[in-house]
């Protein structure tokens, strides 16, 4: 297992929040969609410019832009 | 008594649905002070008696940074409905919880109502609605607002909690020793205080602090500064504690241990799963064809193409119909009122002002109709995924797209519907600039002014010119934007954290609902505002009008012109019926007295105070080439841009024209030496990026909340055009064109 940022993630792969490094409005909307350590993601797809990034959340499916994603550390497998 | 039920929920948990389900057709749209935000009420049987209900906005959380959620959050605490029902979607239940949890810990009585059952169903899930009311000590009804299931079960529910209140105890979670140690110990103090308290439970108001809640520290502070500092005093505490020790805030802190507390409901069973979770659902087939790299681009121009077609093709009828109906009405008005000013005023002014409203309406409704359906599906949410990058780049945001589209991004489209489609943005800096730049776009109106202006100066390239135009029209929108996002309405773009919501076909009286309801809307606000104001217009193209004895030189001029003819021919004209057939010498004779009717005509205008105005400008403009009768019909044009022409036909001596009807003009333009292929194209650039005409204006006011960005509009953007085309024209005119 290794730690990388989840801007650098592949498509399809999975793993599991280890940290949420934002604070202020953008922190508090990446907290209220779940995403907080131990939170398993899964990058769902790319846009056709290759941001934003669309990641499965438990049972749902949210965007966010590469520059966001820089943010949140992932523990993947 | 009645009881006051709010409807709280994520967006996309059907809880507009539920809305929509539990009140029919007795609701009421307005909106909360000083906010664009729509509030909606409606009335409910239950049993004998009726419920008030008011359905808040749809938001993930309680925090208060989005309008939505302070809207939410504030009619929560002052005005204290007597029951919240909350809205949860059942195959999405964890994320749902998050606003549960907050609700709980405002001490609110509550009623969750467990919707979309059978979608949870279909991908292999069942929620123990016992266990979670169980777990929540709160009732779970499990509905399928789609079809209505459960919706009598659950009002029934509130309805009881609302006649019965049992005394909620606000839930209390742990969020680790430090920062529980520090809860009670605010908590005493604001309890001694009575601080804040006939709003907010005291643990509440501990958590907000910690949470750095500008809101509720702003409201502290104004009602007893001491104790507020104090408070704040120990939340600086903790948090340079946390730091420390951990790294964290306590925002965050709090944040996490809330997820902590779902999670560990969600493991105690309240979810059995039938299947795989990393399953696809049908959504995700969907996307990977919607959403992929080199179809999705495809097949979003193919659906934004045919949903103007929708909008534009589809209106065209019913608005020929409201006008047709409109311009009997002015016909009837004419023959049933004598000639005169009352004459011109009711048919100039009120009819046409009121047939221009509404000859809008078909348009809007068909454009909210293609939008609800696109949000309604969950579409549009993809188009602003896809997109994103590149309005980003601008300061905009991926769902701009929608307004630009409308307001004539494919040209031909319309500024009114354009700038309302604009709501579709929940980020407040790139809903405004996006509105603002929106008008920029060619609508139809402006359509015919470039029509004439290419016919007359560059016949030879018509199809390049038009795709340039509409080249240079998205250019500048999105430059402007970037300005305005560079200055003005500075600053961090808003989070792009969005959901994409599984597709979901829509259900017809959600799109209904939502159609009607904004068209009507626009009527009853709009409206009013805009008959005022084109009757102000009439005002200034026709007072003041010619004096005496030039009204009396046109009437000896007739007179000279009737009887250089012989008296047959006048006696044949005053005696014929509309439409008879004519002797050549009637028919010049008749020709004869319309050149006089045009000539007082362009002498009328020159003298209102249009022209006046428009004369007194001719310094400045002749800047950009302009002389006064360019002047006229570019202040007539703010009525509604096709004027331009039809001003500029009076101008010219040339009698009424109409706008489609442009080659008398144009011919006559060619050949006038003040016009020339430079004024032209500084001529297209004024009249794309001026003033937006003033039922958009008037839309502008509306959708930012402030005439503040109305007149804004109109100066920056009058502003803006007139350095263009001055460029322009100085160019052209070195260039020797």
């Amino acid at each position: 297992m290794r730690t990388i940022c989840l801007r650098s993630m592949e498509q399809k792969q999975g793993g599991t929040i280890k940290t949420v490094k934002a604070n202020g409005e953008l922190g508090r909307r990446i907290r209220d969609m779940g995403l907080v350590p131990g939170t398993r993601i899964k990058v769902q797809g790319r846009a056709p410019l290759y941001d934003p990034v669309a990641l499965r959340v438990g049972d749902f499916t949210l965007t966010l832009r590469n520059n966001e994603a820089d943010y949140i550390d992932v523990d993947v497998e | 008594m009645q009881a006051t039920i709010a409807l709280a929920g994520n967006p996309n948990s059907g809880k507009t649905t539920l809305f929509n389900a539990l009140t029919g057709a007795r609701q009421h749209v307005g909106n909360y002070p000083g906010v664009t935000v729509e509030r909606k009420e409606g009335l409910c049987s239950v049993g004998a008696h009726t419920a008030h209900i008011v359905d808040l906005p749809g938001t993930y959380s309680l925090t208060a940074y989005s309008e939505e959620e302070k809207v939410a959050r504030e009619y929560l605490a002052q005005e204290r409905p007597d029951v919240v029902i909350d809205t949860l979607d059942a195959s999405n239940l964890e994320r749902h919880l998050y606003l549960v949890v907050q609700l709980l810990e405002m001490g609110l009585p509550l009623v969750l109502a467990l919707n979309m059952v059978d979608v949870a169903k279909s991908r292999g899930m069942e929620v123990d609605a016992e266990k979670l009311s169980e777990l929540l000590r709160t009732p779970v009804v499990p509905t399928i607002a789609r079809t209505g299931k459960g919706k009598q079960d659950l009002i029934q529910r509130a309805a009881d909690l609302a006649q019965q209140p049992v005394n909620q105890t606000p839930l209390v979670i742990s969020y680790g020793a430090d920062i529980d140690k520090a809860l009670l110990e605010m908590q005493s103090l604001i309890s001694e205080g009575a601080f804040l308290k006939n709003y907010y439970n005291p643990r509440w108001v501990a958590i907000k602090y910690l949470e750095m809640d500008e809101d509720i520290i702003a409201k502290g502070r104004a009602v007893n500064p001491d104790l507020s500092d104090r408070l704040t005093a120990i939340s600086a505490r903790v948090a340079a504690h946390l730091e420390a020790t951990l790294n964290m805030d306590p925002e965050s802190m709090i944040a996490d241990h809330r997820w902590g507390f779902i999670r560990s409901i969600i493991q105690q069973g309240v979810i059995t799963r039938s299947n795989d979770s990393d399953r696809l659902y049908l959504s995700d087939k969907i996307d990977m064809v919607l959403t992929n790299r080199f179809a999705g681009p495809i097949i979003m121009l193919a659906i934004l193409y045919g949903l103007y077609q929708v909008v534009f093709a589809y209106s065209a009828a019913p608005v020929e119909w409201v006008e047709g109906m409109f311009g009997w009405l002015s016909d009837t008005a004419a023959a049933l009122l004598p000639p005169g000013m009352l004459q011109s005023l009711v048919v100039s002014g009120v009819i046409d002002g009121v047939g221009g409203v509404m000859g809008f309406v078909p348009l809007i409704m068909f454009m909210f109709l293609g939008i609800a359906i696109m949000e309604d599906t969950g579409y549009l949410a993809r188009v602003a995924y896809m997109l994103d990058r590149v309005f980003k780049a601008f300061g905009l945001h991926g769902s701009s797209v929608m307004a630009y589209v409308v307001s004539g991004g494919i040209a031909g489209g319309c500024a009114v519907p354009g700038v309302m489609a604009a709501r579709t943005l929940r980020s407040p800096k790139e809903r405004l600039a996006t509105l603002l730049t929106a008008p920029f776009m060619n609508c139809g109106a402006k359509l015919p002014v470039f029509a004439l202006l290419i016919a007359a100066f560059f016949p030879a390239n018509e199809a390049l010119m038009m795709f340039g135009i509409t080249l240079l029209a998205w250019m500048g929108a999105l430059v402007a934007a970037k300005i305005l996002r560079m200055t003005i309405i500075r600053g961090e773009s808003t989070p792009f954290v969005m959901e994409l919501p599984p597709y979901r076909v829509p259900t017809f009286r959600g799109l209904a609902t939502h159609t009607w309801e904004r068209t009507w809307q626009y009527i009853k606000k709009a409206g009013t505002v805009i008959l005022g104001i084109s009757i102000l217009l009439w005002v200034i193209m026709t007072f003041p009008g010619l004096p005496e004895n030039k009204t009396a030189e046109f009437e000896v001029m007739r007179q000279h012109v009737a009887a250089s003819y012989p008296e047959a021919a006048a006696q044949e004209l005053a005696n014929a019926d509309e439409g008879a057939e004519l002797s050549d010498q009637a028919q010049a004779l008749r020709g004869a007295l319309a050149a006089v009717d045009s000539q007082e005509a362009q002498a009328a205008l020159r003298n209102s105070a249009a022209g006046r105005i428009g004369g007194a400008l001719e310094s400045v403009t002749q800047w950009a080439g302009f002389d006064w009768r360019t002047n006229i019909a570019l202040v007539g044009g703010f009525a509604a841009k096709e004027v331009v022409v039809s001003a500029l036909s009076t101008a010219y001596s040339l009698g009424e024209t109409d706008p489609e009807e442009y080659q008398t003009l144009s011919q006559t333009l060619a050949k006038d030496s003040s016009w020339s292929p430079a004024v032209a194209l500084a001529l297209i650039v004024f009249t794309m990026f001026y003033a937006p005409c003033f039922v958009t204006v008037v839309c502008i006011a509306k959708e930012a909340g402030s005439w503040k960005w109305a007149a804004f509009s109109v100066i920056f953007n009058t502003a803006a055009a007139f350095i263009l085309a001055v460029g322009v024209y100085q160019m052209a005119t070195l260039l020797g064109y």
